[in-house]
């Protein structure tokens, strides 16, 4: 096999190559993008933009699950975020104000890290288990965000916290512009420094890294605020797009989407190795998965399913079990095993 | 010893992308016999274990067994067909009872219920066997690791007689275990069980085997009666050249270089913790090499692990430079310059994901924080440097350390506390597990070390190894030291180190 074949995001490429293909059979302008009022219009956008909040909550769960946790509180996260944003918003003199609308974010994202504190915490200094310590989070975050609008969706109509969501600059959406700092940034960061292979080791092996010195706690720590205000980020851009807080719909399950972006993209839910770009590629899959299922019109009742099967592929076409049983049995009658490493 | 062999691979080619892992190696395996397979540490022996048992496939070559040709597709399939590995890592599940990791997924069974009393007898009968007699009901945590290796073979046995693998089964037993072992060895040998063993000690395989098969950089050397090669040139056939490094060492005279009395860079006054190592006196100064000494489980590797703040003292007082600190982690041992590395290389050592590059700069790189990272370019000097001077194959910085050997994995975990330039190193079984050759380095490495003034503390179970390098030697029998024996002329040999242990006296 070439080398490009085997490198490990080939296949969830081509499944989404094949995702967006499939939708020019049901809509033949599919890929059409059009400029219009100075816009980018057209389905490709919409993909991108649906999948904003997503790629920013798979971006920090990456971080976490490289250090061997899960954050399942990244939803709770997103509505509390939105909430106080809209909140705050709602209560300034004039809600078009853009420093007013700066603070709310500012505050927002204050909040948001401190649930990050909270999650990191309990994980690495109080040693609950990362399952169990974010649940908590998870259940208690939207009982916080539904307290806090009351259990109303609380409607804002602010011009400049309307652009984070669902403005344009040069033509593309603003949301999408974020996604894409915060994620170069993070990288930048975390390749550049050394907290990557630090995070890396920490997550593979424990025991070893603090033999070599490492000091996992702050390292934890760091990923858990990371992921928090990633998702904060991703809750300030769903509230934005809607223009309002609504603390039941806003990242509900997000959670588990992005679960399964971090393991389409490569990454071990126990630890260790991890691709940034592998969780952003999973994103877009999944809310290019979710386009198509509109596109070609699979009946409302059927969307569930729809989806497990693709992922059901997608997973499939991930294992090398699979795909050794399945392109070697072709080619040589006498199959050897999948793994192939020297010890 | 004509009997037709029970096992035969011939021509046995396995490649890894980039490695010749086997090239056209030949192998047979008689009924009644025990053969040992030698060879350096990535000579192939693990690789041909794996292809033999159906871990891996073979690019080409033939295996018979009984006279049929078979191609297992894992170990199951292997042992099957009658062929049972016992790693050197016992592979059992220490919370579960002995008689349960005997018979774990066999149970014997009655309308689907366990049958626990047939299972306990049949266990106790097998264990009887091999003259363990064992409470079967008890966890195999219980066990000493000899018992626990003894529980596996006894399993292996149990499923298929015909080939027993017995991978580096010694490396973590004691003198008496080994010996225990070699019984079980032998009684199985009269059942007519072939054993395949394979031990990095040579005593051990002289000991035991009937014939040895050696393996050099994966391709056959020669096949051997063992009553026909001397140890001297098996050695040479293992590593290809004379072996004159040892005998070099051994001839040098152990003086510590600079002048003493010296302020010693570690002082441990009163210090121990309960349950791991009584409260002890030691003083470790530069340029020093302190060899600990004295049996399994006597509280080497503990003694050790508070000196480098891994566990924390309960008793006494650390001096470092004559400073009394509280080493409450492994990094501020660091940042005094205390190196350690661990016994558990695979667990305590090495990360395995990580490239041989990400883990040579691993401890460097944590002491400087991860805001600092070390530039690449120096990292690549440095890695480059240290895979040439300590020999580490594959000589690739971006290989996972988890596809090296044992032996380059000890050298990769050397490397990677060598380039924090410490002032004291604390190696705990750095040889273990790992090829004359290799061995010899180290030791080499040591020594060129503590010349330098650099102090180190040597762990380790081999007692001549302790006795060659080190200055003292301190003696430790059952979690208390007992005493230091001064050995920097020279002249301590192992029988006055054993009688030490096997007295406790006090001196």
């Amino acid at each position: 096999m070439t080398p490009l074949v085997r490198h490990r995001l080939f296949w969830p490429a081509v499944v989404l190559v094949l995702l967006l293909v499939s939708n020019v059979f049901f809509a033949p302008r599919f890929f059409t993008i059009t400029l219009q009022d100075g816009h980018l219009y057209g389905s490709l956008i919409d993909v991108l933009r649906s999948a904003t909040p997503l790629a920013l909550v798979a971006l920090g769960m990456t971080m976490v699950i490289a250090t061997g946790g899960i954050d399942l509180s990244v939803g709770s996260v997103m509505a509390i975020s939105g909430a106080v944003a809209c909140l705050f918003i709602g209560d300034l003199s004039d809600p078009g104000s853009v420093g007013g609308v700066l603070l709310a974010v500012g505050l927002a994202l204050g909040l948001s890290a401190v649930a990050g504190i909270w999650n990191g915490v309990l994980v690495s200094v109080i040693g609950i288990q990362p399952i169990i310590a974010t649940l908590i989070l998870m259940v208690a975050g939207r009982g916080i965000a539904q307290l806090l609008t009351g259990g109303q969706i609380i409607n804002v109509s602010s011009p400049p916290f309307r652009v984070i969501g669902a403005g344009y600059l040069l033509g593309v959406p603003v949301s999408v512009i974020i996604v894409a700092v915060v994620v170069a940034a993070a990288v930048l960061l975390i390749r550049r420094s050394a907290l990557g292979v630090l995070v890396e080791a920490v997550g593979a092996s424990p025991t070893a890294s603090r033999l070599a010195g490492i000091r996992a706690r702050g390292l934890t720590i760091m990923a858990y605020v990371f992921a928090a205000v990633c998702a904060g980020i991703a809750g300030l851009i769903f509230s934005s797009n809607v223009a309002s807080a609504d603390s039941n719909a806003a990242g509900n399950l997000i959670e588990l989407d992005a679960i399964l972006a971090v393991v389409i993209g490569g990454t071990a839910l126990t630890g260790g190795r991890f691709s940034i770009a592998g969780s952003v590629l999973g994103a877009v899959l999944i809310s290019a998965l979710d386009i198509t299922t509109y596109t070609i019109g699979v009946p409302a009742e059927t969307t569930l399913l729809f989806k497990a099967v693709v992922v059901v592929i997608l997973c499939l076409s991930q294992s090398a079990a699979f795909r050794a049983a399945v392109f070697r049995r072709r080619r040589t009658p006498a199959a050897t095993p999948a793994a192939e490493v020297p010890a | 010893m004509v009997d037709p062999p029970i096992l035969q691979m011939t021509g046995i080619r396995k490649t890894f992308p980039g490695v010749v892992a086997l090239d056209g190696v030949d192998f047979s395996l008689r009924p009644g016999e025990v053969h040992a397979l030698m060879g350096e540490n990535g000579a192939g022996k693990s690789t041909l274990i794996k292809v033999l048992t159906g871990v891996y496939g073979i690019d080409a070559g033939d295996i018979t067994l009984d006279g049929a040709p078979v191609r297992f597709g894992g170990p199951l399939q292997a042992q099957q067909a009658g062929i049972s590995t016992v790693y050197q890592e016992v592979n059992l599940c220490a919370n579960l009872s002995v008689a349960e990791n005997i018979f774990i997924g066999r149970e014997p069974r009655r309308f689907g219920k366990i049958r626990w009393s047939e299972m306990r007898r049949r266990s106790a009968e097998l264990l009887a066997g091999l003259d363990l007699h064992l409470d079967v009901a008890a966890p195999l945590g219980t066990y000493s690791l000899a018992i626990q290796q003894m529980v596996a073979i006894a399993r292996a046995i149990d499923i298929s007689a015909k080939v027993l693998i017995l991978d580096e089964p010694t490396s973590s037993l004691d003198a008496s275990e080994v010996e225990r072992l070699f019984q079980v060895m032998r009684r199985l040998k009269r059942d007519g069980v072939a054993i395949l063993f394979i031990s990095h000690f040579l005593d051990q395989v002289y000991a035991v085997a009937d014939r040895m098969t050696v393996l050099r950089n994966g391709t056959l050397i020669g096949e051997y009666a063992t009553a026909e090669l001397t140890q001297m040139q098996l050695v040479t056939k293992m590593i290809g050249k004379e072996l004159t490094v040892l005998e070099r060492l051994e001839e040098e005279p152990r003086t510590v270089t600079a002048d003493a009395p010296r302020q010693p860079i570690v002082e441990a006054h009163e210090l121990g913790r309960t349950g791991a190592i009584a409260p002890f006196e030691l003083a470790i100064r530069g340029g020093e090499i302190v060899g600990l000494a004295g049996l399994l489980g006597s509280g080497r590797t503990e003694l050790a692990r508070l000196l480098f703040g891994a566990d924390r003292p309960d008793h006494g007082t650390l001096k470092i430079d004559g400073r009394p600190v509280t080493l409450r982690t492994p990094r501020m041992a660091m940042n005094h310059g205390i190196a350690f590395s661990s016994e558990n290389r695979r667990t305590e050592g090495v990360v395995g994901e990580l490239s041989v590059r990400e883990n040579i700069v691993l401890a460097l790189q944590a002491s400087r924080g991860w805001s600092r990272p070390i530039p690449r370019r120096k990292q690549d000097e440095l890695v480059e440097r240290y895979i040439k001077t300590l020999g580490i194959r594959p000589a690739d910085p971006d290989v996972a350390v988890r596809n090296l050997s044992g032996g380059n994995q000890q050298k990769v975990l050397l490397a990677r506390w060598l380039i924090t330039e410490p002032r004291l190193l604390i190696v705990d079984e750095p040889t273990r597990g790992i090829d004359v050759g290799a061995k010899a380095e180290i030791q080499r490495l040591l020594v060129e070390l503590a010349d330098g003034g650099m102090a180190v503390l040597f762990v380790s179970a081999e007692l001549e190894e302790v006795l060659r390098l080190s200055h003292k030697i301190e003696v430790l029998r059952e979690r208390h030291l007992i005493e230091e024996v001064d050995n920097t002329g020279g002249g301590v040999d192992a029988d006055r180190i054993m009688q030490a242990i096997a007295s406790g006296a006090k001196s």
